[in-house]
C-alpha cells in the first residue's frame, strides 16, 4: 500500500528561497501533511509548518498545493498519481516567514479595523430573543476557520500589493455581510464596507468562493448581497446624484 | 541582555482558548494592562475543537432544569471526587456567562420562542447544551476573540513561555518567551500570570489534541511551586477516528449520539445494553424500545445507553474490540444512517458529514463510521482555589483544562465549554485584583539569563538525538502502558521509560537556526511532556482502584476509601512527589441533592 | 513562465517564484470556452441585429425584435410606436435592455472579467495588469445599476411570455394551435424567467435586504423560492442565451423558408 512520492517543497526566507525535491515514503489515507511530518521527523527536522487541529478545524495549515490554495490536512495524497511530482509552496499572498509559513498579520489588521458588534439592551428576562431563520444567514459566514485563503487567493491583493491597505479582502468582507445581517447588531457599515473597507474592489471573480475549505459561499451570499445592501445605501440614483453634487460642492 | 525584548504588564495570560481569552477579556474590564500569549495564531486554540455545546442549565427547552441538576449530574460524572465548590459554581454561573457571549455577538441555533437552543448529552439529565450546529467550539472561541481585539487587548501571538518568573518570596513576577517566528525572546513583567494552556494529550499517540497540547502551562506551574491534583484522571473520548491511520484519534463529537446514533458491534448488536453499571441504571432505558422512544419524549423514558458518560462508553468500546467483536479497523461502529435521514444528519451534524468525507471517504448519512476511544482531555491539573481560580502559588491563576478538581475523575461532555468560561472570568477577576495591590517585582537579569541559556542549549549539543524521535517513544509508551486500561506492571514500566527518555532529552540535538525551526520548539516541548507524563504515570500507580477516567486492571472497581483522598504532585528536584489529601467536605444542604435523588 | 510580477507574487517579502502558476491542471480551460461561446454570440447576434429581415413569421416573432416598437415592423405584434432613421433596426432599440442586464448581472461580470479581462483568468494565475481598481470608478462603477436593468428585464419578460402565448395560434391567427415553434417560444420564455428570478439583485430586493426575516413571512418565502435558484444563476445564464439565440434562429428559418414549423395541433 505504501509508495515513494515526489515532492518539492519551497524551503527559503524572506531574502530567498527555491523549490526542493525529496523523496518521502506514503501510506494509505495520509494527506499532505502527514507526508510533511514525515519529512520533519526523518529529513528536515527545522521545516517550517505551521498546523494545529490536523481535522479541518483551526484553519491553519495553509499553504498551496500545485498552485491551488488548501488546507493541506484536507488535501488528501490519493487525490494525486503515486508517480506525480507534488508542489508544496506558502502562500504566495503574503510576506513568507520561512518555508512554508507565511506573516498573515495583513489579516489579523483588517480585524482589528473592523467596527464591533454593537447589541441592543436585553429583553427583561435577561435573554436576547432571535428566530433560527433570522440567525442561519450570519451562521454561514460564522462557520469561517480563518484559515486565509480566500484572502490568499483574491487576485485584488495577491497580484497588487499596493491594494492591501485600501482592500479587507473576502474574509473580512463577509465579516461585515455578517454583522449587517445580524438581528442584533445596531451599526450600519455599508458605507464603510465601501469606502474604507473596499468591496468595490471586489470583481465578484469568486475564487474566495472555489477555495474555501468551509464551503462557504463567499460570493453569492456575503459579497454580492452586501454590494447590493451597498447599492441601497450609496447608489439608488436619487441618493447617487445627491452625494455626487455635494461631494462637488465641498 | 540587550537582544530582549521586555513588556510590562499587570495581567499576563498564558494560552488563547476559551479560559485564556476568558480571563483576559475579564482582567482588562477591570482595568488591569493585560496581555495574551499564545503559542498559535489568535482564534487556532484547541477550543475550535469542541463540538457539541456549552453546558448550562438555562431551562430553556426543559424548565424543569436548574443548577441543582446540573450540579448534581456534574458529580455523579465525576464518581464524587469533585471539587464541590468548582462544580456549584459552575452551575450556578454558566447561564450567565452563555447569555453573555450573545452580547459579544455569539449566534447560536434558537428554539421556537427565540431563545438558545439546547441539547442532550451524555451524563446531562436534561438537554442543556447550547450549541452552534456542531461547531460550538469555533463559535465560543471566535465570539471571545473578536471580543479581545474589540477591547484592543494585546495579544502577543506565536509566542512560546518557557518558565514563569518568580520574586524572592516565590511570588510570580513574570514569564520568559520567545517568538516562534524569530526566535527572539521575551520577558514579561507582571505581578500576576494566568495559565491557561490547555491539556497534555500529546504526548499520547491516538489523540484528539493538537500539538499545542504538551501539558506546558501543568508543567510551568509545578516548576514555579504549584501542585499538581488528579493527574491519573484522563478522558478518552469513546468516539474517535480510528480509520485510516493518519487522522486515528480525530474526535467524533457525542453529538452524534445525543442525535440518534447508536454504537453496534461487528455482530450489529447495541453493545451498550450489555455494559450499563449499577450506578446508572435507574435512569438508563433497559431495552431498545424504550431508548429509541427517549428521542422524542424524554420525559416518559429514559435515556439510551450509548449516552452513558464518557469513561463508561470508551470502556464498553475497549471491552468489545478486546472481545473481538469491533469493526475491521479496530473500533466498533456509530451509525446514524440507518436511522435518521440525510438531510437531518446535514443540517445537525455538518461538520462531522464534512470530516468523515473529506478525510475517510466515508458519508456518514449513507454508511456507518468506525470510532474508537481516543484521548482526549485530562481532568487533573493545577490545584486552584474554586472562587478566585488561583494556585498555592502568590500571583499565579489557572482555568481551563489546566486547572484541577472541577471535574473529579471524568468530564461530562458540554462542561468542558462552560468551565472555560466560568473559571476563566474568575480567574480574570482575581488576577486583576491581585495586580491592584501586588506590584510586579523587578525580574531577575540572573534568572533571564538562565531561562536564554536553558533554551539555547539544544542548538550547543552535537550528535544527539532528533527530537521527533524522542517525542514518538514517549507516546509510545503513554499510550500503550498508561493507556485506558491500567497494571502495576505495565506503569512501573511506562515510569521507568520516562526516566530512560529524560536522558536522552537532555542530549538532544536540533538542525537549522532559530528561524520557526518546529525541531527546537519540540525540543523545548519535550521536558514539559515528560514532566507531566511521569505525574500522569505515578498518580496512576498510586491510586490502587478504577474511577472515572483511571481503569486499573488490577483494581477493578471503585473503593471507599479512595473516594475521599485526591493524589497531588509536586515537583522535588527533578522529580515528581505524590501525597494525599482528603477531599473538601460538602455542605449538607448540597449533600442533600443526592439524598433527594439517590 | 513569465517574469516576476513586482506588484504581485514577485512583491517584496513574498516566496520567490518565478512561475505565474504552479497550477498543473487545465485552468485555462474555462476562460477559453467563455470568451469562444460569448465571442459567437455577438457575432452571431450583431448580424441578426443588422440584417433587418426574417424576424417574423406568423405566429411566431424572434426573441431579438421583441417587442416590435417601430413602424418598420413585420408581422402584427405590438403597438407600433415611432419612426426610426431606417439604418437602425427594431433589435438596436431593443437590445439595450437585455444586454444592459447581462452585462450587470453578477454572473457575467465574472465570466468576462475572467475570460476577457484576464483579472484574473483563473485563480491563483497571475493577472497581467499592473494596476487594480475593480469596480470602483467609472465606468465600472455602473455596475452597481444591476437591479434597474432587473427591473426593465422583466418587461420584456412578460412580452416575450405574451409573445409564446400568441403563439399559440395558427398562421390564420386562430387560437388553440400550437406548433414547434410554439414549444421553442414557451422554453425561451420560462428560461428567461429563471435567468431573471435567480439574479442576485432579485433575491436581495425580494428579502435579502430584511435583517429580520421572522417578521416578514411572505418576502422570507420568496427569498427562500429565490435563493433555490440563484445557485444556477450560472446555469440559467448559459442556458438562456444559447437557447434564446436559438430561437432566433428557429424563427429565422422559418421566416427564410428554408424549414417548416411541423405543427402539433
Amino acid at each position: 500500500m505504501s509508495y515513494e512520492a515526489n515532492l518539492r517543497v519551497w524551503r527559503g526566507d524572506a531574502d530567498g528561497g527555491e523549490l526542493q525535491d525529496f523523496t518521502v515514503t506514503v501510506n494509505e489515507g495520509e494527506v499532505v501533511l502527514d507526508i510533511l511530518h514525515r519529512l520533519q521527523a526523518t529529513q528536515t527536522p527545522d521545516l517550517a509548518v505551521r498546523w494545529n487541529c490536523k481535522a479541518g478545524k483551526c484553519g491553519s495549515c495553509s499553504a498551496e498545493v500545485n498552485g491551488r490554495p488548501r488546507l493541506m490536512c484536507l488535501t488528501r495524497m490519493g487525490t494525486f498519481e503515486p508517480d506525480e511530482s507534488i508542489t508544496i509552496t506558502p502562500l504566495r499572498a503574503f510576506p513568507v516567514v520561512r518555508d512554508l509559513v507565511t506573516d498573515v498579520s495583513y489579516n489579523y489588521d483588517k480585524a482589528r479595523e473592523m467596527p464591533p458588534f454593537v447589541p441592543p439592551e436585553r429583553d427583561a428576562d435577561g435573554n436576547h430573543r432571535m428566530q433560527q431563520i433570522d440567525v442561519e444567514r450570519s451562521q454561514e459566514f460564522r462557520k469561517c476557520i480563518e484559515c486565509f485563503l480566500c484572502q490568499d487567493v483574491c487576485h485584488v491583493v495577491r497580484d497588487h500589493e499596493d491594494n492591501k491597505p485600501a482592500f479587507a479582502g473576502p474574509r473580512y468582507l463577509m465579516r461585515l455581510a455578517e454583522l449587517d445581517m445580524h438581528p442584533l447588531d445596531g451599526v450600519d457599515r455599508r458605507r464603510l464596507a465601501q469606502d474604507h473597507f473596499g468591496l468595490g474592489m471586489c470583481n465578484i471573480t469568486k475564487c474566495c468562493s472555489e477555495v474555501c475549505p468551509e464551503g462557504i459561499k463567499i460570493t453569492d451570499n456575503a459579497l454580492i448581497p452586501m454590494k447590493e445592501r451597498v447599492v441601497d445605501r450609496k447608489y439608488v440614483p436619487p441618493t447617487w446624484l445627491g452625494n455626487a453634487i455635494r461631494r462637488r460642492r465641498q | 541582555m540587550a537582544d530582549l525584548e521586555r513588556h510590562d504588564y499587570d495581567v499576563v495570560v498564558i494560552g488563547a482558548g476559551g479560559a485564556g481569552l476568558r480571563a483576559a477579556i475579564e482582567a482588562h474590564e477591570r482595568g488591569a494592562r493585560t496581555a495574551v500569549v499564545c503559542k498559535s495564531l489568535l482564534g487556532k486554540a484547541h477550543t475550535v475543537m469542541a463540538e457539541g455545546g456549552i453546558a448550562a442549565a438555562m431551562g430553556n427547552v426543559y424548565p424543569e432544569d436548574n443548577w441543582r441538576v446540573h450540579f448534581r449530574d456534574t458529580m455523579r460524572g465525576g464518581k464524587m471526587l469533585n471539587h464541590w465548590r468548582m462544580a456549584q459554581l459552575h452551575a450556578q454561573e454558566a447561564p450567565a456567562r452563555v447569555r453573555e457571549l450573545e452580547d459579544w455577538g455569539a449566534l447560536f441555533d434558537r428554539t421556537p420562542d427565540g431563545l438558545i437552543s439546547q441539547r442532550d448529552f451524555g451524563g446531562h439529565r436534561y438537554a442543556r447544551l447550547a450549541h452552534v450546529g456542531d461547531r460550538t467550539g469555533l463559535e465560543l472561541i471566535r465570539t471571545l476573540q473578536q471580543r479581545t481585539v474589540a477591547l484592543g487587548i494585546d495579544v502577543f501571538m506565536e509566542c512560546t513561555v518557557t518558565r514563569l518568573l518568580t520574586a524572592d518570596d516565590g511570588a510570580i513576577s513574570g514569564a520568559f518567551a520567545y517568538r516562534r517566528d524569530s526566535g527572539q525572546f521575551l520577558a514579561f513583567r507582571a505581578p500576576a500570570v494566568v495559565l491557561a494552556t490547555g491539556g497534555i494529550g500529546k504526548s499520547y499517540t491516538v489523540t484528539s489534541n493538537s500539538w499545542e497540547y504538551t501539558g506546558d502551562g501543568h508543567s510551568l506551574a509545578l516548576a514555579a511551586g504549584a501542585s499538581l491534583i488528579n493527574m491519573e484522571f484522563l478522558q478518552f473520548h469513546p468516539t474517535g477516528m480510528v480509520w485510516p491511520p493518519s487522522v486515528r484519534g480525530i474526535l467524533v463529537t457525542e453529538s452524534v449520539r445525543g442525535d440518534g446514533g447508536v454504537l453496534k458491534n461487528a455482530a450489529g448488536n447495541r453493545f451498550m445494553f450489555d455494559y450499563i453499571p449499577d450506578y446508572f441504571r435507574k435512569e438508563t432505558a433497559e431495552t431498545e424500545e424504550e431508548a429509541d422512544r427517549w428521542y422524542t419524549d424524554k420525559k416518559n423514558n429514559r435515556r439510551p445507553p450509548e449516552l452513558l458518560p464518557r469513561d463508561e462508553v470508551a470502556r464498553a468500546i475497549n471491552s468489545e474490540v478486546k472481545a473481538d467483536r469491533g469493526s475491521p479497523h479496530g473500533g466498533v461502529f456509530l451509525d446514524i444512517a440507518s436511522r435518521r435521514d440525510a438531510d437531518y444528519v446535514q443540517k445537525r451534524l455538518p461538520s462531522m458529514y464534512h470530516q468523515f468525507k473529506e478525510l475517510a471517504e466515508v458519508d456518514i448519512t449513507a454508511e456507518a463510521m468506525e470510532v474508537g476511544p481516543t484521548c482526549h482531555y485530562v481532568m487533573g491539573g493545577v490545584e486552584v482555589h474554586p472562587e478566585t481560580a488561583a494556585a498555592s502559588v502568590t500571583g499565579l491563576f489557572a482555568a481551563g483544562e489546566v486547572a484541577g478538581g472541577m471535574h473529579g475523575s471524568n468530564r461530562l461532555g458540554g462542561n468542558s465549554l462552560s468551565d472555560l468560561l466560568v473559571f476563566g472570568r474568575r480567574a480574570g477577576t482575581a488576577a486583576a485584583g491581585h495586580a491592584a495591590s501586588a506590584p510586579a517585582a523587578a525580574l531577575s537579569e540572573t534568572a533571564l539569563a538562565e531561562a536564554e541559556t536553558a533554551a539555547l542549549a539544544p542548538f550547543g549539543r552535537q550528535g544527539g538525538e532528533n527530537p521527533y524521535t524522542v517525542q514518538h517513544d514517549l507516546q509510545e509508551a503513554m499510550n500503550s502502558l498508561v493507556g485506558i486500561i491500567r497494571t502495576a506492571a505495565e506503569v512501573e514500566q511506562a515510569l521507568e521509560r520516562i526516566a530512560e527518555l529524560k536522558v536522552r532529552v537532555q542530549a538532544l540535538t536540533v538542525a537549522g537556526g532559530r528561524h520557526y525551526n518546529p525541531g527546537w520548539h519540540l525540543a523545548l516541548d519535550l521536558p514539559h511532556m515528560l514532566r507531566v507524563s511521569e505525574c500522569v504515570a505515578r498518580a496512576a500507580l498510586e491510586r490502587q482502584e478504577s474511577r472515572g477516567g483511571h481503569t486499573r486492571e488490577d483494581f477493578p472497581g471503585p473503593r471507599e476509601e479512595w473516594g475521599q483522598l485526591n493524589v497531588l504532585c509536586t515537583l522535588f528536584g527533578d522529580g515528581i512527589g505524590l501525597h494525599r489529601k482528603p477531599l473538601p467536605g460538602m455542605p449538607p444542604e448540597l449533600a442533600e441533592i443526592f439524598e433527594e435523588s439517590g | 513562465m513569465t517574469a516576476l510580477a513586482p506588484e504581485g507574487t514577485g512583491a517584496p517579502g513574498r516566496a520567490r517564484l518565478a512561475a505565474r502558476t504552479l497550477r498543473s491542471d487545465r485552468w485555462w480551460l474555462q476562460p477559453l470556452i467563455t470568451v469562444s461561446v460569448l465571442v459567437a454570440f455577438i457575432v452571431y447576434s450583431t448580424v441578426r441585429a443588422f440584417e433587418n429581415a426574417n424576424y417574423f413569421a406568423e405566429p411566431y416573432i424572434s426573441p431579438f425584435y421583441s417587442p416590435c416598437i417601430t413602424t418598420a415592423c413585420e408581422g402584427n405584434t405590438f403597438p407600433e410606436l415611432f419612426d426610426g432613421p431606417a439604418f437602425l433596426t427594431p433589435a438596436l432599440y431593443i437590445l439595450i435592455v437585455p444586454l444592459g442586464f447581462r452585462l450587470t448581472c453578477y454572473y457575467y461580470r465574472k465570466a468576462y472579467y475572467r475570460a476577457f479581462w484576464l483579472s484574473p483568468p483563473a485563480c491563483a494565475v497571475a493577472e497581467p495588469h499592473a494596476k487594480y481598481t475593480g469596480e470602483t470608478r467609472f465606468p465600472l462603477l455602473f455596475q452597481n445599476l444591476h437591479r434597474y436593468f432587473f427591473y426593465a428585464g422583466l418587461v420584456f419578460n412578460v412580452i416575450l411570455t405574451y409573445d409564446a402565448l400568441l403563439a399559440f395560434r395558427n398562421a390564420e391567427g386562430e387560437w388553440f394551435h400550437m406548433g414547434l415553434g410554439t414549444l421553442v417560444l414557451l422554453t425561451n420564455a420560462v428560461l428567461l424567467w429563471l435567468y431573471s428570478l435567480s439574479c442576485h439583485s432579485c433575491r436581495h430586493i425580494v428579502g435579502g435586504r430584511l435583517v429580520h426575516f421572522s417578521r416578514h413571512p411572505v418576502r422570507y418565502k420568496a427569498w427562500t423560492f429565490v435563493s433555490k435558484l440563484n445557485p444556477k444563476h450560472m446555469q440559467y445564464a448559459w442556458i438562456s442565451l444559447v437557447f434564446v439565440a436559438f430561437t432566433d434562429l428557429y424563427v429565422r428559418l422559418l421566416a427564410t423558408g428554408a424549414i417548416d414549423d411541423p405543427r402539433f395541433f
